[in-house]
């Protein structure tokens, strides 16, 4: 696509060993009726900047609750974490994160370009820097000469790229995506994972992704988490070695099998119980 | 309408009668028939008891051609018919000057005057309150039975009260008429309001979160919008016993002016057909009043991109 090479180059080195995210000992009880359902429990995972990681398992694994305690929009009862060295909380009110919900939750009474700018109006951005902004960003979804139209008259897939323009108008440097292509058809969803890929390439962003699908994360991610439930803990760590440039063929590969293959054996690992 | 062009493309408009069968008018026209019929059977029906005693007591020959046109032109029917309404409509707006206290829209605006302030009263009290209940746990657990409350309790009864307990604080002419309107339209808005402010998904609560958004900014950016939909809806509904309000404000108080007041000095004197005739002003007045806020929710709606 039209990426800019100064800015990819910038982006291609990343300092691997600056933490955006450390959790130690993290665990989070709800109480329910039906008595305590313990969500996570003793997670340790860092997560450093310019990473991709995924976050996969079976339902009631915890994934989308680590996303959000990440966010602030949780509070952990056991354990710390921290995000660029703050609580979440701070981190939250430096506006150090973008969040793409599983449903687009575009506001149906704004246009595109609107529903971009909601975070830029909230944030107090000026009109300029805003129109520059929402400019920008949806250029960087492909989604310019769309800015007039309505909700409604984008297709599922492109309201999804307006939600993830919306998360990264304010240039937050972290990127928390919960299942954001889960509702989308398979076509749609491989074309949205490459446009992702290239996203991440050109900005540099840490993303952390939860998803429930398998070649999804083995293709998008540097590193996956592999979950299981009651308790959600983390059962594997997985470092991807495919490279940086993927094209949607790679998932022929044998490398990209192998490693398909050890996700899947560790979550049935995790599965063992029931 | 669509058909009658594909058949016929060389004529640009379509006769009026086709046009009318596939629109909503012939139904309309059918239905409309139908009740007049139905009215004028029992126009005569139901003032032939008095017309027969009146010919025997006149000791007059009558045939049922006879019973038929003088029961339709009673002065005091018990049902008038739909022709003596309307030449009664006819002759208390546009043969009567305007300023008369004897025009009948002198009446319906004295009438929708103290609708509408009720009614801007009404529905902002409504949102009012609404906005507290959503945004305030105590207020939501104690206003909301109250609200109900007074709806419970019969208007009429409460009416009377309001009148002379503000007159007695020296409030009197508009405003307690109004009030009374006020006290029926405030509850839809506070029902739909409630339910409008609540509109939105959790997820999108999240999302103003994640923005580190304030209060305001929530509820300006994201409860208010959604709640617009619910907001017109409920103010069709108040607008329109608004105007009831208006008018049992007016039965009670002794008012000489407004429609309730010609319902009511039309049923001390007999007077069906004026009372008639205040009724159809009093229907085609909420009529017009659904319908202009239903044109405002167009415009609204229009606006903020609903799909067509």
């Amino acid at each position: 696509m039209n990426a800019n090479p100064a800015i990819r180059q910038e982006a291609s080195s990343p300092q691997t060993s600056q933490p955006v995210v450390e959790a130690k000992g993290l665990g989070l009880t709800f109480e329910t009726n039906d008595g305590p359902v313990r969500a996570l429990a003793d997670v340790d995972l860092t997560i450093n900047k310019g990473e991709f990681v995924s976050f996969i398992g079976p339902s009631g694994c915890g994934k989308t609750t680590f996303l959000r305690v990440i966010a602030d929009l949780e509070q952990p009862t056991a354990g710390e974490i921290f995000v660029n060295g703050m609580t979440p909380e701070e981190a939250r009110r430096n506006r150090a994160y973008g969040y793409v919900f599983q449903a687009a939750g575009l506001f149906p009474w704004r246009t595109i370009e609107q529903n971009v700018a909601l975070p830029l109006e909230i944030m107090g951005y000026s009109k300029a820097e805003q129109k520059e902004r929402v400019h920008r960003t949806l250029d960087l979804v492909n989604l310019a000469g769309f800015e007039k139209k309505f909700p409604w008259q984008l297709s599922g897939g492109m309201q999804q790229r307006a939600s993830i323009a919306r998360a990264l108008a304010f240039d937050a440097d972290l990127l928390l995506m919960d299942e954001p292509f889960g509702a989308l058809d398979e076509i749609v969803r491989d074309h949205l994972n490459e446009q992702l890929l290239d996203l991440w390439a050109r900005t540099g962003k840490t993303i952390g992704f939860v998803t429930h699908s398998i070649p999804e994360a083995v293709y998008l991610s540097t590193r996956i988490i592999v979950m299981s439930p009651r308790p959600g803990r983390v059962t594997d760590v997985i470092v991807s070695p495919l490279p940086k440039e993927r094209p949607l063929d790679i998932r022929e590969s044998p490398e990209f099998l192998e490693i398909a293959h050890r996700v899947r054996e560790g979550l049935r690992a995790g599965h063992g119980d029931d | 309408m669509t058909v009658a062009t594909d058949t016929a493309p060389t004529r640009t408009t379509p006769p009026v009668f086709l046009r009318a069968v596939e629109g909503k008018t012939l139904p309309i026209l059918i239905v409309l028939g139908v009740i007049l019929l139905i009215w004028y059977a029992f126009t005569v029906y139901l003032n032939a008891p008095w017309q027969i005693d009146a010919y025997e007591r006149a000791g007059t020959e009558w045939t049922a051609a006879d019973l038929v046109r003088d029961t339709m032109a009673q002065e005091r029917p018990v049902l008038p018919s739909p022709h003596q309404v309307v030449a009664e409509i006819w002759k208390t707006t546009v043969g009567t000057r305007l300023t008369s206290k004897r025009n009948l829209f002198y009446h319906a605006w004295v009438t929708l005057s103290s609708t509408l302030l009720g009614f801007v009263i009404g529905t902002a009290l409504g949102v009012l309150l609404a906005v507290g209940i959503v945004h305030n746990r105590a207020m939501d657990k104690s206003v909301m039975p109250w609200v109900i409350a007074s709806q419970t309790i019969p208007i009429l009864a409460v009416a009377p009260m309001i009148i002379v307990v503000l007159n007695a604080i020296g409030l009197s002419g508009l405003l307690p008429k109004a009030l009374i309107s006020t006290y029926l339209s405030f509850f839809p808005v506070v029902v739909g309001m409630v339910k409008g402010f609540r509109s939105p998904e959790a997820f999108q609560l999240d999302l103003m979160r994640t923005y580190n958004a304030s209060g305001t900014q929530t509820f300006w950016k994201l409860r208010w919008p959604a709640a617009l939909p619910y907001l017109f809806t409920s103010m069709k509904v108040a607008v329109a016993i608004s105007l009831v309000g208006a008018i049992v404000g007016e039965l009670p108080t002794g008012a000489v002016s407004g429609l309730g007041a010609r319902l009511l000095a039309g049923s001390y004197y007999g007077q069906t057909v004026q009372i008639w005739s205040a009724l159809f002003m009093a229907a085609a007045l909420a009529a017009i009043l659904v319908g202009v806020v239903g044109i405002g929710q167009r415009m609204v709606m229009a606006r903020m991109g609903e799909k067509p």
